[in-house]
């Protein structure tokens, strides 16, 4: 078990490390904006008074390996500081909103990654089928509309044309969940229909692939039953490509949401982060774009390690 | 060229219906003011006019000649994500078969660079960066086609990589053969139909990005006509769509046109994509 | 024999199967109408040469094809049931249970994530043959009757942790997990080295005889089939040549193909005059080590070639005979020692060489496959180096491109202009040879150039080298893994073992007694084409070895 564990820890510490690099870029694009904060934000008419209160508030007057510390320092607890354009603290701001976004992101998920397992599997035993044929052709149509295309078009459709669901989607966690769910079907809908068709097609891939192998011709050649052949010859080798599968794709949902919540106007970070690139918050930019960066990274970082696990040769060496 | 000439004969439909639609969707872009019936962002006619002569689509909130612009958005979306693949392509590409081929301090530096550049997603990254610098046109194709760098960078680079373990590259090195040739004479031949397969699908990443970015007013600012802003500008009068009559249900359309251009020159690009990778795998048997 | 006594015998009856393959979207006949009649107990070797068919029949003996593939006529009649047209219930049932298959590399054949011995139990306790508790143990007693290290303990490794002959004997007792009336072998010891395949030949043999056990084995090796078979089938393009038992076979072979199979072993080049003394050599290494990351793969290495000889380095894989080949070309620079061309040394790397001396030194690879660039025509293959090293231009590079091409005996008119994918492996293989004589080298490093060719197309290109050799004054290191290859065309022979030359000399020296001890392993484990060879040799080793 030792090599496995040592493989296992050098990928947390580099998943680790690249967040703490992720966090010094975040950090200094704020230092490379141009011309000074205090002054943008409060105008040229402020006082040298006022100036220096605002410095010494957000800890401008400090040098920038300080500032830096400071700021990560209070993200790891939760605290992103304040909104530059109200003032108000941004761990506010972001709470409820980040919950949202992740409650939108799960339900997607819920949705999209059994059902693209399930589909990529039933077309790889029916390859070349009409069955095939038609998800390899939805996968091109998927992969190549716009998410806004997507989600106008299921508005239209369900809201505006059959009435069955609100097109706006302006719920936040106080509501009931079954209210929740019906209000936020649409997005997650849209968000299901894009990264499904990828899921499927790389999870049929996979399989196919592995169908393929020498090993399962072998397992045939024993006489053992199809559905045996598959599920305990197939399957436990599948599980490596299709974790990385599940896991490119909850990341691409995480970001996908941006332009989901904007459409639906659903109270989540993305929409808050566009408004924010809007009015240049740029406090509020670092805090959301932190937490959207850790989210992928972990998540890559964990299929990772999945993976590893799922891998015999490293968890029984030699 | 001869070669790709002759394999054009046996393409098949979907190829050619991707080859026509792009070939259309140039024409639109390169002939813009020769044939848009209205100039771009000049206010031609009363606001929201129906889907009726001399304006055969309508017009906008601002009373502008929605066909014009849609054409004219052509030229500006389709432009600028030309422009920004071809330069994250020349980025990417050139710094990964140099990676591949050097090895040693140039790759390692490169690809912990890489590696952080996709640690971040790139909407996000984009985002970031497009508050500090502002969205205007260059900073939009500069950011994006760095973004996008990474991408060509490690497809490049694995794909020369391959070529180099191959023992006709053993041969040219042990006849001495310097940098250029290997890279000109024995990696590009061999690589060119995954690297063009690539430019098509970078293409319509950059393309879709860009259209994401206008529809969340980051990307193209007005007035540019970019089919992006025309989503975003018109999106609000989908809730008017009523399919009891033609003049209201061409509200519902409004948003989707442009929509459904972008949709449309993407799946066109991945079709032609398509049968470019289908060309390659057969090379390699 | 009676007709009657036939029938209770037979156990696989096969006529006139017709087998087609899709490739480019047209169907090809890979097997054109053979018979095949196999009695209990019996074993049938299927012999030929790369698309022969011999793999295809061998699986369709089984009611089996690969995908890609269907039967399109004949029939298959296993113990009175016909398979072509059977159900896959009714073949799935046969499977495992009454016919199994040994496939050539057990190495991909085992599922990566399961035990050999839950392998081994899957089909007999899948088919209710025996309990898992009882296969269990019957896998133990298999296990050591295959003479596998460690029987009781074996079944519970992993397939990656145990080595490619070891898993082969694993693979033929999970074959037998049945006892099965008919085994399919597909080529199983290709993969091996001598060393090892002599030892797998014998564990499956015994078990095969000692069950009774009905086997179709398929090779494209003379030697092994000899030791295995009862009868021998001779397969050419999906037709049959001809067939006949065993020794039969191998002392009167009736058809010209056969007669040129069974000839090949024999070509023998005419002996070089001896190197006088004194005799400054062409190549030296001296005291050469060399490492890959931190593994040491060459360990002192002396080596001298003489003008106009050929010597020969064999060794098994591993042995660091490559490694040689790419330290005296400057692909890997050696940790200590030197390589001296002429009397002067060389450089470490050849980066710091000088394109004479590159160009005095050409090395031809194993594969011709890699070795060509797909996309150049054949004209540009051989003119770079022309244009390179000779400075040759125009009227006069196209000349001699065109002479090379005659020299290789291939018509230049045909070739010039063609891809590496429009030539057969025996054809790049030869165009391969011209562009290293394009840049008019003294010395020529062969790795391993003929193990990837069929018999005859690689017996071609000895001839071929030979002709080169005296024609030029050519001198010639020549890599390999087939002590018959040595025999051919060697003048010296460089026994290798684990990174360190265990014996050289002359060929003579080498080929006759007394040997050094691994020499010795090495000469008796390379198969000969007497059927009692196999015997003689175990049973030397066994009065050789105390008790």
């Amino acid at each position: 078990m030792q090599p496995i564990l040592k493989i296992i820890l050098s990928r947390l510490m580099m998943g680790l490390l690249t967040l703490l690099i992720v966090t010094v870029v975040i950090f200094s694009a704020v230092e490379l904006l141009p011309g000074d904060i205090a002054t943008e934000t409060l105008g040229q008419s402020a006082t040298p008074e006022t100036l220096a209160a605002f410095r010494s508030k957000f800890n401008l007057d400090q040098p920038v390996h300080v500032r830096y510390g400071l700021w990560l320092a209070g993200a790891v607890q939760g605290d992103f500081g304040v909104s530059l354009s109200n003032q108000r603290p941004i761990a506010e701001l972001i709470q409820s909103r980040a919950g949202n976004t992740f409650f939108l992101a799960g339900y997607a998920a819920a949705i999209a990654v059994p059902l693209a397992i399930l589909l990529g599997l039933v077309a790889a035993l029916y390859r070349n089928s009409a069955f095939d044929r038609m998800i390899s052709g939805t996968t091109l149509v998927a992969i190549s509309f716009p998410e806004f295309f997507v989600a106008y078009i299921l508005i239209l459709i369900f809201s505006v044309t059959l009435g069955w669901f609100p097109s706006l989607a302006d719920v936040d966690g106080s509501a009931p969940l079954p209210e929740r769910l019906y209000r936020t079907f649409l997005p997650a809908l849209t968000m299901t229909l894009i990264v499904m068709a990828h899921m499927m097609r790389m999870t049929r891939a996979a399989i196919i692939n592995l169908l393929a192998s020498p090993y399962i011709e072998m397992a045939e050649l024993k006489g053992i039953k199809r559905w045996r052949v598959i599920a305990v010859h197939a399957l436990p080798n599948a599980m490596a490509p299709i974790i990385t599968v599940v896991a490119l794709n909850l990341a691409y949902l995480i970001v996908g949401v941006v332009l989901v919540e904007v459409v639906f106007v659903y109270p989540g970070l993305g929409q808050l982060l566009v408004d924010a690139v809007s009015n240049r918050d740029v406090t509020v930019v670092q805090a959301a774009c932190l937490i959207f960066a850790a989210t992928y990274i972990l998540l890559n970082m964990a299929a990772d390690i999945l993976s590893i696990i799922a891998n015999p040769k490293l968890l029984h060496p030699r | 060229m001869y070669y790709w000439l002759s394999q054009l004969r046996e393409a098949p439909v979907s190829a050619w219906i991707g080859i026509v639609l792009i070939g259309f969707f140039s024409i639109l872009a390169i002939f813009a003011p020769l044939i848009a019936p209205f100039p771009e962002i000049a206010v031609v006619g009363p606001q929201y006019h129906a889907w009726a002569a001399p304006h055969y689509l309508g017009t906008d909130g601002l009373g502008r000649d929605v066909m014009s612009r849609l054409i004219f958005g052509a030229r500006n979306t389709v432009g600028i994500a030309l422009a920004t693949t071809i330069l994250a392509f020349l980025l990417g590409g050139i710094t990964g078969l140099l990676a591949a081929t050097l090895g040693g301090w140039f790759d390692m530096i490169s690809s912990r660079i890489v590696d952080i550049l996709m640690a971040i997603p790139s909407l996000i990254f984009a985002l970031m960066i497009l508050t500090i610098t502002g969205t205007s046109v260059l900073s939009l194709i500069l950011v994006i086609a760095v973004l996008d760098s990474t991408r060509v960078y490690r497809l490049s680079r694995a794909v020369a990589q391959d070529i180099l373990t191959m023992d006709y590259i053993e041969v040219a090195r042990m006849r001495g053969e310097g940098l250029p040739w290997l890279i000109r004479r024995e990696v590009l031949p061999n690589a060119a139909a995954p690297l063009i397969a690539e430019f098509g699908l970078r293409f319509c990443f950059v393309f879709l990005f860009i259209s994401a970015l206008s529809f969340l007013g980051l990307g193209l600012q007005p007035p540019t006509a970019d089919w992006g802003s025309m989503v975003r500008e018109s999106a609000k009068l989908i809730s008017f769509a009523n399919f009891s009559t033609w003049q209201t249900a061409t509200f519902g359309l409004a948003p989707l046109l442009p929509a459904g251009a972008i949709a449309l020159l993407t799946v066109a690009v991945n079709l032609v994509v398509d049968w470019v990778l289908h060309i390659s795998s057969g090379l390699k048997e | 024999m009676t007709d009657t006594a036939q029938q209770d015998d037979l156990l696989l009856d096969i006529r006139d199967l017709r087998i087609e393959g899709r490739s480019g979207g047209q169907w090809h006949q890979i097997v054109k109408g053979i018979d095949l009649t196999l009695k209990r107990g019996e074993i049938i070797g299927l012999i030929g040469e790369s698309g022969a068919g011999k793999s295809t029949l061998g699986l369709a003996a089984m009611g089996y094809t690969k995908g890609g593939c269907r039967i399109s006529g004949g029939s298959i009649r296993f113990d009175g049931q016909e398979l072509v047209g059977a159900s896959r219930e009714q073949l799935r049932k046969l499977h495992g249970a009454r016919i199994a298959y040994v496939a050539q590399s057990a190495a991909a054949a085992f599922n990566p994530a399961f035990r050999l011995i839950n392998q081994y139990c899957e089909a007999p306790v899948r088919h209710g043959i025996m309990s898992r508790a009882q296969a269990k143990k019957d896998a133990v007693q298999l296990y050591r009757a295959m003479q596998l290290p460690d029987p009781e303990q074996i079944g519970f490794r992993y397939p990656h942790q145990v080595s490619g002959g070891q898993l082969q004997r694993a693979m033929t007792a999970m074959a037998m997990a049945c006892r099965p009336d008919l085994i399919i072998f597909d080529e199983p010891t290709t993969a091996l080295d001598v060393t090892t395949q002599i030892e797998v030949l014998s564990a499956i043999r015994r078990v095969v005889r000692e069950h009774h056990t009905a086997a179709i084995y398929i090779t494209h090796d003379l030697a092994v089939v000899a030791q295995m078979a009862d009868r021998i089938k001779v397969l050419l393009k999906g037709d049959e040549v001809e067939e006949a038992d065993t020794r039969t076979m191998l002392a009167d072979p009736q058809q010209d193909y056969t007669k040129s199979l069974w000839a090949v072993r024999a070509f023998r080049r005419d002996p070089m005059p001896e190197v006088p003394q004194g005799e400054r050599p062409l190549l030296q290494l001296e005291g050469i080590s060399a490492f890959y990351g931190p593994q040491k793969v060459l360990d002192d290495i002396d080596l001298t070639v003489h003008r106009g000889r050929t010597v020969a380095v064999v060794g098994e894989s591993g042995s660091g005979k490559t490694t040689t080949a790419r330290v005296i070309m400057g692909l890997l620079a050696p940790t200590k020692g030197v390589v001296r061309f002429e009397g002067v040394d060389l450089p470490a790397t050849s980066r710091q060489r000088a394109p004479t001396l590159q160009r005095r030194v050409q090395m031809i690879h194993q594969m011709a496959d890699t070795a060509l660039n797909p996309r150049h025509r054949i004209r540009e293959v051989i003119g770079r180096p022309l244009e390179f090293f000779l400075g040759l231009k125009g009227r006069a590079k196209e000349a001699r491109i065109r002479e090379l091409l005659t020299l290789i005996e291939l018509d230049p008119d045909e070739f010039i202009d063609r891809l590496p994918a429009e030539l057969s492996g025996g054809q790049k293989q030869r165009v391969c040879i011209a562009r290293a004589l394009a840049a008019e080298p003294e010395f020529i490093i062969c790795d391993e150039i003929t193990s990837a060719l069929d018999q005859l197309v690689a017996e071609g290109i000895l001839r071929l080298l030979d002709r080169l050799q005296r024609e030029m004054g050519l001198t010639y290191l020549f890599i390999t893994h087939d002590l018959a290859t040595v025999r051919s065309i060697a003048d010296e022979v460089v026994v290798m073992q684990g990174g360190r030359i265990v014996e050289q000399g002359s060929k003579d020296e080498i080929f006759s007694p007394p040997h050094q001890e691994y020499t010795e392993l090495l000469l008796s484990s390379v198969p000969e084409m007497d059927p009692d060879w196999l015997d003689t040799v175990l049973a030397g080793r066994e009065t050789a070895t105390p008790a």
